[in-house]
């Protein structure tokens, strides 16, 4: 029987738990998943020492902003870890419910500030669903490139990050983001601005591509696929990397379903499911691509799904950029002024690149939303956190979190 | 994927004495949603969980609602085995002052863990069961809940005195001063 650790004991003194006793559940590796399986399987000090707790973050350098993880260490072993969040709360749902719907758009370029466009995207999406908005063919080509540009960088600089937490400083990170140095130009010319994009509009995009433009987006990407062999050429049989990531940080399938796991964490741990195969929303289901699959669900398949990912966006994009009609860019029957929508409430929901990201809206028939709300996949994948870290090294620990690839401002928001 | 109303009398069927009732949409072509009676909620969310044709086993997104009378939760729930979705399930608090518990759904699914918290720290919602029902994103020691509709931001809020303030105050005093001596001139 597993001897689990208690606050009764007094051997931990985290200033924020006052536990009840339904936390000592039960261990989740058991196959017959009895009441409380999927709490995490604390584990028992080793009782030869003093437990030390330490607050990691929120200035860690690994933390990618401001964000603690107050951790109790049996020597370096990791037994009790507690996310804290808030520290880059700003309430913008409160603030998005103060104002019409078109003045959130730009700010919702603020929640996941790495992938701005698919931001856009979702909430587009949402508003569209509500009011029925139906968008002209080429304006969707051009946010299927623009996400799809957006996963790749994104995918690029958290294996970046990811490998400049395990020491390797400069290499890897620069890589990744000479490649996307380049993207970021092409948003620059297309939007106007490198991150802060406020391209999409309800019913279309905000300005159209000029022929130069895909041509210069056809030479990038013709660049692209050469960077991610090259890339997995420098980083996938690395010997260091491999012995610091293999089998550390294991997520199941059954609990990653259940804790709400989505994006490349959850294929990581095995399970299909992909929003633009499900949903096919947009123009997806035109396209050829695969979803690749991880079998061990550990740092490494986290690494490698992202790595697989990037080779099929780069498909993705050659297919779009090669099918792309020319026509509007914006429906002619948009609203802008006076946009109110029917009462009513909906939920788009896209695959950003990390993980589900929704926009749940209910609207009373005024010109600003009743409510708004950001399902943010950063914060979802949290949740298991500690699952995931507890019985690992303090050095795993940062690994396990920088291969979560969260951005702090959704995390917040 | 079944209706909402062939849901519903599955639900019936499977949970004797369930209340559950359609909540429609008001923009008829959006999908409907289904309220819970709060008392089975915990049966009603293992139904849905564990039906062979359901297999809603994937909970992704929960709201806190704040309407005039009383605060909802709402939930959204896929299938990633079937692959379908979504089922709205949504409960009502009695009101919005003192009888604000509803059931957690976290023991059924996880994901509702932060969730349920974020709504316990803005709309106030107690979740009754939560395993660790504390504030997600303000501070311990904070009184209010900033998402409610009624809620007043405290005036003074991160007001801090700077040097711009004190260069202020000299040239108002100065201004004054100014004035004065006008006044006194036109006087004489």
């Amino acid at each position: 029987m597993t001897k689990y650790v208690s606050l009764e004991q007094g051997e931990l003194s985290f200033e924020d738990s006052q536990l009840p006793e339904s936390r000592a559940w039960a261990p989740a590796l058991v196959d017959e998943k009895p009441e409380g399986w999927n709490r995490p399987a604390l584990i028992a000090p080793s009782g030869d020492g003093e437990l030390l707790e330490v607050a990691m973050g929120p200035h860690h350098p690994s933390t990618h902003g401001v964000f603690r993880m107050d951790v109790a260490l049996d020597g370096e072993r990791v037994i009790r870890l507690k996310p804290v969040f808030g520290y880059l709360h700003r309430n913008h749902e409160k603030i998005a419910e103060g104002q019409s719907y078109l003045a959130s758009m730009p700010f919702t370029d603020r929640l996941d500030y790495i992938c701005p466009i698919t931001n856009n995207w979702a909430y587009a999406l949402a508003v569209e669903k509500l009011v029925g908005q139906e968008v002209p063919e080429r304006a969707e080509y051009l946010r299927v490139i623009l996400g799809e540009l957006t996963r790749f960088q994104n995918h690029a600089s958290s294996i970046g990050f990811l490998i400049q937490e395990m020491g390797a400083s400069g290499t890897p990170l620069m890589y990744a983001f000479r490649e996307r140095e380049k993207i970021l130009d092409l948003f620059e010319e297309l939007t106007g601005a490198r991150m802060m994009v406020n391209y999409m509009r309800f019913g279309g995009c905000r300005v159209d591509a000029s022929a130069g433009w895909l041509e210069r987006t056809r030479k990038v990407v013709a660049g692209l696929g050469g960077f991610v062999d090259e890339f997995e050429r420098l980083l996938a049989t690395n010997e260091i990397l491999m012995a610091r990531t293999q089998g550390v940080g294991v997520l199941r399938a059954d609990l990653a379903v259940n804790a709400g796991v989505t994006g490349p964490m959850l294929r990581a741990s095995g399970v299909n499911y992909d929003i633009r195969k499900v949903d096919g929303y947009g123009i997806y289901n035109r396209f050829n691509f695969r979803v690749p699959l991880g079998d061990h669900g550990d740092v490494y398949d986290r690494f490698m799904i992202r790595l697989l990912e990037m080779r099929e966006s780069v498909g993705i994009l050659e297919q779009a950029l090669r099918d792309i009609p020319v026509g509007p860019v914006m429906s002619a029957t948009a609203k802008i002024r006076g946009f109110r929508p029917k009462a009513g409430e909906s939920y788009g929901r896209i695959e950003a690149p990390k993980g589900e990201l929704g926009f749940y809206l209910i609207s009373d028939g005024g010109p600003n939303p009743y409510r708004y709300r950001v399902r943010p996949p950063s914060l979802i994948n949290l949740t298991i956190l500690e699952d995931m870290c507890l019985g690992h090294d303090v050095a795993d620990v940062v690994l396990i979190f920088g291969s979560v690839d969260i951005v702090l401002g959704e995390v917040d928001r | 994927m079944k209706t909402v109303e062939e849901i519903k009398s599955a639900i019936e069927a499977a949970v004797p004495g369930a209340g559950v009732e359609i909540a429609p949409n008001p923009n008829g072509a959006l999908p409907h949603s289904l309220r819970i009676a709060p008392e089975c909620a915990l049966a009603v969310a293992k139904f849905l969980r564990d039906d062979e044709e359901l297999k809603l086993d994937y909970l992704s997104n929960v709201t806190g609602v704040d309407w005039p009378e009383s605060l909802e939760a709402v939930y959204h729930l896929y299938s990633m085995e079937k692959k379908h979705g979504p089922v709205v399930i949504r409960m009502h608090t009695v009101n919005r002052t003192d009888e604000v518990e509803l059931p957690s759904l976290t023991p059924v699914w996880r994901s509702a863990e932060f969730q349920e918290r974020e709504i316990f720290d803005l709309y106030g919602i107690v979740f009754t069961g939560h395993p660790d029902l504390r504030r997600l994103l303000m501070w311990e020691g904070f009184k209010d809940h900033p998402m409610r509709r009624d809620y007043v931001a405290p005036d003074d809020f991160e007001y801090e005195p700077t040097a711009h303030d004190e260069v202020l105050k000299r040239v108002q005093e100065r201004q004054a001063a100014m004035a004065g001596e006008k006044q006194a001139e036109a006087g004489a």
